[in-house]
């Protein structure tokens, strides 16, 4: 199972209520995948600035530490704001990559969820109604977004084995299915200079595509490779700071459904996941073709 | 005309309704908003009427009673089915009819993947495309699509027939073309019009059917494992 959601906004009036559109969606997907949530929020950037999200278990003791830390260091100037176990930190673009290193020498505990200039990933176990209420994501606004609500199979029921998974720079992929290839893929990929921080085979598909992007593939072309590349049940949602993209295996047995309006694209794993949406009665609503990219970017 | 509203009622309580209705009755369903497994295990002649479109397994299992979905449906539709009619106006999704063994099911946009897999006798008309896999394991029944078939159309069949008006991407496994004969002329305008369907041209219809070269274990393949 795993339910995935995605919302894709044309219009001023859905990018304000962006997080509470996605709450709901996410919410009705409860029965897909009830012991994980998680969001990637892309919201406006602000010039010459990145933000570093960081989970952290024990987030009162941590945090506390971590910005006492990072004041200690004269050159960085930052804001930190504290969403439950998360902690997103601002800063100047240039020092992101030097405050990523001190974070990881410095904090084996904490954990990184993803760098970028837009995008803000929360995810948590728990129920999606507990996890979107603990982060207070339908106060959130942003030009798109996307979520997953998650039945583990593959792997422990962590923070980390939610979704979504985040392997480069605004970039993040949730996934409803499974992989059957991705230990060997993993290795083939660590070969290559990628991380990994858990055993899932959701976060190989996410660093098989960054890594293609990485190496001077767009978008469409990292998604056509995994097609290729990729063994196994898949439904895909990947979001980057320009828009989301969606790819279903050629088998096509994880469901996924697409509306578009004037004001919105919209990807819901049923139909129900749309029905909170304005207008969806006007919307045309369609099954995404198996073994097709479909990509909707700002 | 008996008001069904899921702004009101639970599923159960809905199904439960239909369910244990009078024989004859007439039921109108709304805001069903995807629900799944609505209208389920019916089995006296009823109609319902559903506004909106629903979720995963819809009909499934149904005798005697005549549904119409004024929307979509999501997989499942109309599973093993054994009489009745199911008519739905938009799209339906992955397997609609699976293993169905008797009445029709009228689809008038289109259906997805798996389409009338291992149906057993039912007739199953989609006015739309249909996608890869239909009628995989067919056993008995028709498939009528006016659209194009997606890959691998009718992939180890046995008897069931298929009558394709548009493109077909790809045969499956044992899967052929077959002549079209006045004999089946005459059962496809039987098919068609026992559902109602009026506007359609039969000689844009081509048959496919089994090879039947699968159905006795040939010796000489027999190395192959």
């Amino acid at each position: 199972m795993c339910g995935i959601v995605g919302l894709y906004a044309k219009k001023e009036n859905i990018s304000a209520n962006l997080g509470l559109h996605l709450s709901k969606m996410l919410e009705s997907m409860s029965d897909r995948g009830p012991d994980s949530a998680g969001l990637a929020i892309f919201g406006k950037p602000i010039a010459k600035r990145a933000k570093i999200m960081v989970q952290s278990q024990s987030p009162e003791d941590d945090f506390q530490k971590l910005k006492k830390f990072l004041s200690t260091k004269k050159e960085i100037s930052f804001s930190f704001e504290t969403h439950s176990t998360h902690a997103v930190i601002k800063l100047d673009v240039k020092q992101k990559d030097k405050v990523v290193n001190l974070i990881n020498d410095t904090f084996p505990n904490l954990r990184i969820l993803s760098v970028g200039k837009k995008m803000e990933i929360y995810k948590e176990v728990g129920r999606p109604a507990e996890v979107v209420k603990r982060f207070e994501i339908a106060k959130m606004k942003g030009s798109h977004g996307i979520g997953h609500t998650r039945m583990a199979t593959e792997s422990a029921v962590t923070t980390l084995g939610a979704h979504p998974f985040s392997t480069g720079e605004d970039q993040c992929l949730v996934h409803n299915g499974s992989l059957s290839n991705h230990n060997s893929l993993r290795r083939e990929l660590m070969r290559k200079e990628m991380t990994f921080e858990t055993e899932n085979d959701s976060e190989v598909a996410a660093s098989f595509i960054t890594y293609g992007m990485n190496s001077g593939k767009t978008l469409k072309e990292a998604l056509e490779s995994a097609l290729v590349e990729l063994d196994g049940f898949y439904t895909f949602v990947v979001g980057t700071e320009n828009g989301f993209g969606v790819l279903r295996d050629p088998i096509a047995c994880k469901p996924a459904v697409l509306a578009e309006t004037p004001d919105y694209v919209a990807f819901g794993s049923e139909y129900r996941a749309l029905t909170s949406l304005p207008k969806i009665e006007k919307a045309k609503v369609w099954e995404p073709e198996p073994a097709t990219v479909y990509f909707w970017g700002h | 005309m008996n008001i069904l509203d899921f702004n009101k009622l639970s599923l159960r309580d809905i199904n439960k309704v239909l369910q244990e209705s009078d024989k004859n009755s007439f039921f109108s369903i709304r805001n069903p908003k995807g629900s799944h497994a609505l209208a389920v295990g019916i089995n006296k002649q009823i109609t319902v009427k559903v506004i909106g479109s629903v979720g995963y397994y819809c009909a499934g299992m149904n005798k005697f009673s005549d549904i119409k979905v004024e929307g979509s449906a999501g997989p499942g539709l109309g599973e093993n089915m054994m009489s009745g009619n199911i008519h739905v106006t938009g799209d339906v999704s992955q397997y609609a009819g699976a293993s169905g063994h008797g009445g029709s099911i009228l689809v008038e946009g289109n259906a997805s993947s798996r389409c009338g897999i291992s149906m057993k006798g039912l007739d199953i008309i989609v006015k739309g495309n249909v996608g890869h896999m239909s009628a995989f394991m067919a056993q008995k029944g028709n498939l009528v699509i006016f659209g194009n078939a997606g890959h691998a159309l009718g992939d180890s069949i046995y008897e069931a027939n298929i009558y394709v008006a548009g493109e077909v991407a790809s045969l499956g496994a044992d899967c052929i073309e077959k002549k079209m004969t006045k004999k089946h002329l005459s059962k496809l305008e039987n098919i068609l019009s026992n559902a109602n369907v009026s506007d359609y041209n039969l000689d844009t219809f081509r048959r496919f059917g089994s090879a039947r070269s699968l159905y006795n274990f040939n010796v000489d393949n027999a190395k192959i494992y």
